[in-house]
């Protein structure tokens, strides 16, 4: 008897629990102001309030997930959450494994970081995330391209002199060199990417045209735009 | 935020304190496998163990994780929803029916995390296991062979001496090997984070890099070292705990064996 | 691009010989396999060069363990259980922090930031407390009569250590030191995954599997791959062992060598 009553509690909220539809959110959570742990150990950051407002304007119920940078595509594709809202830009490399929406801030700027103004970013040695569009632009161009796995430790890297210069996001660096005296901008701004967007499975079109819907009523009634202002991302649409 | 850092120190000892037996059963099942007087059992059995231990722990856990729970997913695809058509491979990706999924992806969050866990869990033991199944091996070879000469002249049949007479008396032959392997078993789990675990060294990497005023109330600068220097000290005591818990294990299983260490405990009692 | 092709770009390319950029898409299994096996010149490198330093400093702290001189005897113990004690991960970044704040304050530390050196001491170091440890261990079995026969034969001090400890404590040893060396080629697969940065992408076989893995997003392939080379590895190694560790006891009846291979099963 005992059995039986658990057995139908347990139907009723599986069936509960299967009307709304879960779609869980992957992020890395280290990479400050697009995604990061607050004091409270949760995940906050631009993409985190984007993404629970994109999630309320398609009406999905949104679970958020961390991460590692290193394996975030694969995990994704083998089905260990639905979407990636990392910062991730769009390249051609990415987009024949997974699927990208449509962007929500628009192309920007990397820029390099050093201690001095008269750095080499040409032909000094340079420090980059491994597996990012900014390290593949380094070594392409004539630089020497050091490695690390955290956005962190390219930073430290110049810092401690190990690295000449760090190429990154321009707004990941942003608040970095304004705080620290040593650490200005140098060179030119390098235009990479095709902007960011949030990555889907190829084979999940739905949720694709669920949230592309979403992310083109929030650049319309210019919340997207307020968002990237507040938390000084990007330039706006 | 700093109690997910002491949180994850647990996480490290619940780790331990389940890796430990399940990996000790999967050795088990190992070593008789390599006994076993069927050949392509025993190659089974020996070819686990030699090629697990010939290969880099690090290279299972980098992919493991996602093989496991691709094999467990595409086992209840199979059997939850056989009318499915669509191939499960489609392209890159790897599409299980919504019940297949494990966890459900309507699961609460603290299933996922203990499914992750439990992944992790398997991984250990596979990896681990075969270093167990190694070390029992050698236990049960090291078993005096007039012994099992004896039980079988006593008319016990195959199953009977080796469950009676080879099982209890391997474990003080196996037990300063497998001493070993738990303080091999200890200094691997900083290699959990790579298991999708947030350990401590995920912690104390997040926690110890440099923070900047504007995403938090506590700024501060490159604190990794001294992070990293508390984790080099709570392993070190770990380390020092297991060795004198262990000391005091193989006193007790020596006592009465007719091993060197036996001999040495009777002199001390009767001296 | 045929094959031969590829392994005369990249056969070398992790030492920096050959083409400077790494393939980028249309990953054959062939650049796959160079590249990783170009990766195994590090992992190659560093066991080796660990394992040959680390011999003489294991001798020198199991003999100071070994000894009744409480200022030998305490230092070798700590040194034995700092390294065996923690892992060698937690080590490698430690030493990497530790390397970058004494580079600030001396620039004379420069190359210690870099793999070839920096983790090379932290292996070195690691290496030669666990064969310490080992070698601690077949010192205290040395049969009693063999140091008792060295004495009758008027042998003392430095001759004495040379023609009978050190030869029967290296063969009581052997067979433990053989794991040793098997478990510190694995482990040279942390150094570019701990702290220590890849310079210009040359980086070990571990970090050109990840590499692809990260590129073609399936990890099934290049891991599988670098296990075969380390499968590889293991087998010279235990073949190479072997033959000294026959030549070690080439005095002995057969029926004794079989005796001493048997305890290959301590683990690490």
């Amino acid at each position: 008897m005992k059995k039986l009553i658990l057995t139908t509690a347990a139907l009723a909220l599986s069936a509960g629990m299967a009307m709304a539809d879960t779609v869980r959110m992957g992020t890395e959570g280290a990479y400050p102001p697009w995604n990061f742990i607050n004091d409270a150990g949760e995940i906050d950051g631009f993409e985190r309030e984007l993404g629970d407002e994109l999630c309320k304007r398609a009406n999905l119920e949104c679970e958020w997930v961390k991460n590692d940078w290193d394996s975030i595509i694969p995990n994704l594709v083998s089905g260990n959450y639905d979407v990636i809202i990392a910062g991730m830009s769009i390249t051609d490399e990415r987009d024949e494994v997974i699927d990208f929406t449509q962007n929500y801030t628009p192309p920007d700027p990397s820029a390099y970081v050093a201690t001095s103004d008269d750095v080499d970013v040409a032909n000094g040695v340079v420090a980059a995330q491994t597996g990012t569009i900014q390290a593949a632009y380094i070594a392409e161009s004539g630089a020497t391209l050091v490695e690390f796995a955290s956005p962190e430790e390219t930073i430290a890297a110049v810092r401690n002199g190990e690295a000449d210069a760090v190429l990154a996001d321009k707004s990941f660096l942003a608040p970095i060199a304004d705080e620290d005296a040593d650490l200005r901008f140098v060179a030119e701004d390098v235009p990479l990417g095709g902007g960011v967007g949030i990555g889907v499975r190829e084979s999940d079109g739905d949720l694709k045209e669920k949230l592309n819907t979403a992310i083109q009523s929030m650049k319309d009634d210019g919340s997207l735009n307020e968002l990237i202002t507040k938390w000084e991302v990007s330039s706006t649409f | 935020m700093h109690w997910s850092f002491y949180l994850s120190f647990f996480k490290v000892l619940l780790l331990l304190a389940v890796t430990a037996p399940v990996a000790l059963s999967f050795g088990f099942v190992g070593a008789m496998a390599a006994r076993s007087h069927i050949p392509p059992v025993s190659w089974l059995g020996k070819a686990y163990i030699a090629i697990v231990r010939g290969v880099p722990d690090i290279a299972f856990f980098m992919f493991f994780v996602i093989a496991l729970d691709q094999a467990f997913e595409w086992t209840r695809h199979k059997i939850l929803c056989p009318d499915w058509t669509d191939p499960i491979r489609q392209g890159n990706d790897f599409i299980v029916c919504q019940s297949a999924k494990l966890p459900l992806s309507t699961a609460p969050e603290w299933v996922h995390e203990t499914y992750g866990f439990f992944l992790a869990v398997i991984t250990f033991s596979i990896v681990f296991g075969a270093f167990a199944a190694n070390v029992l091996f050698g236990g049960m070879r090291a078993v005096p062979h007039a012994q099992l000469e004896t039980a079988e002249a006593y008319g016990m049949t195959r199953r009977q001496t080796f469950w009676r007479i080879l099982v209890p008396q391997m474990w003080v032959y196996a037990l300063p090997g497998l001493s070993n392997l738990w303080m091999v078993l200890i200094k691997a789990t900083p290699l959990l984070f790579l298991l999708g675990i947030e350990d401590i060294v995920y912690w104390a990497r997040e926690l110890g890099g440099t923070k900047t005023s504007k995403f938090t109330q506590y700024p501060h600068g490159d604190w990794r070292m001294w992070y990293f220097l508390a984790l080099l000290i709570f392993y070190l005591g770990m380390t020092r705990a297991s060795e004198l818990g262990l000391e005091k294990l193989m006193r007790r299983l020596s006592h009465g064996q007719a091993t060197s260490g036996g001999e040495l405990l009777r002199k001390e009692t009767t001296a | 691009m045929s094959c031969i092709q590829t392994i005369q770009d990249y056969g070398l390319r992790s030492i920096g010989v050959g083409e400077r950029l790494l393939p980028r898409n249309d990953f054959t299994l062939c650049e796959q396999f160079t590249l990783i096996g170009s990766g195994m010149i590090w992992n190659i490198y560093f066991g080796i060069m660990a394992l040959a330093t680390g011999f003489f400093l294991a001798t020198a702290v199991a003999m100071g363990k070994a000894s009744t001189n409480k200022w030998l005897r305490k230092p070798s113990e700590w040194f034995i259980f700092i390294f065996r004690g923690s892992p060698l991960f937690i080590q490698f970044f430690f030493a990497y922090f530790f390397f970058l704040s004494l580079k600030k304050s001396y620039p004379m530390f420069d190359a210690l930031t870099s793999a070839w050196l920096g983790a090379l001491i932290v292996l070195f170091l690691n290496t030669a407390a666990y064969s310490g440890e080992i070698f601690y261990g077949a010192l205290r079995s040395i049969p009693k009569g063999d140091i008792e026969a060295a004495d009758a034969y008027g042998m003392s001090g430095w001759s004495r250590f040379r023609r009978i400890v050190w030869p029967t404590m290296l063969r009581l040893a052997w067979p433990a030191y053989t794991n040793e060396a098997i478990f510190l080629f694995h482990a040279t697969t942390l150094v570019f995954f701990s702290a220590f940065p890849a310079w210009q992408q040359r980086g070990d076989a571990l970090y050109y599997a990840s590499y692809f893995a990260d590129k073609t997003f399936n990890p099934f392939i290049p891991y599988p791959i670098l296990a075969f080379y380390f499968i590889l590895l293991t087998l010279v190694i235990v073949g190479v062992f072997g033959l000294v560790n026959k030549r070690l006891n080439r005095h002995l009846p057969a029926a004794r060598k079989a005796k001493i291979r048997f305890r290959l099963n301590l683990a690490r």
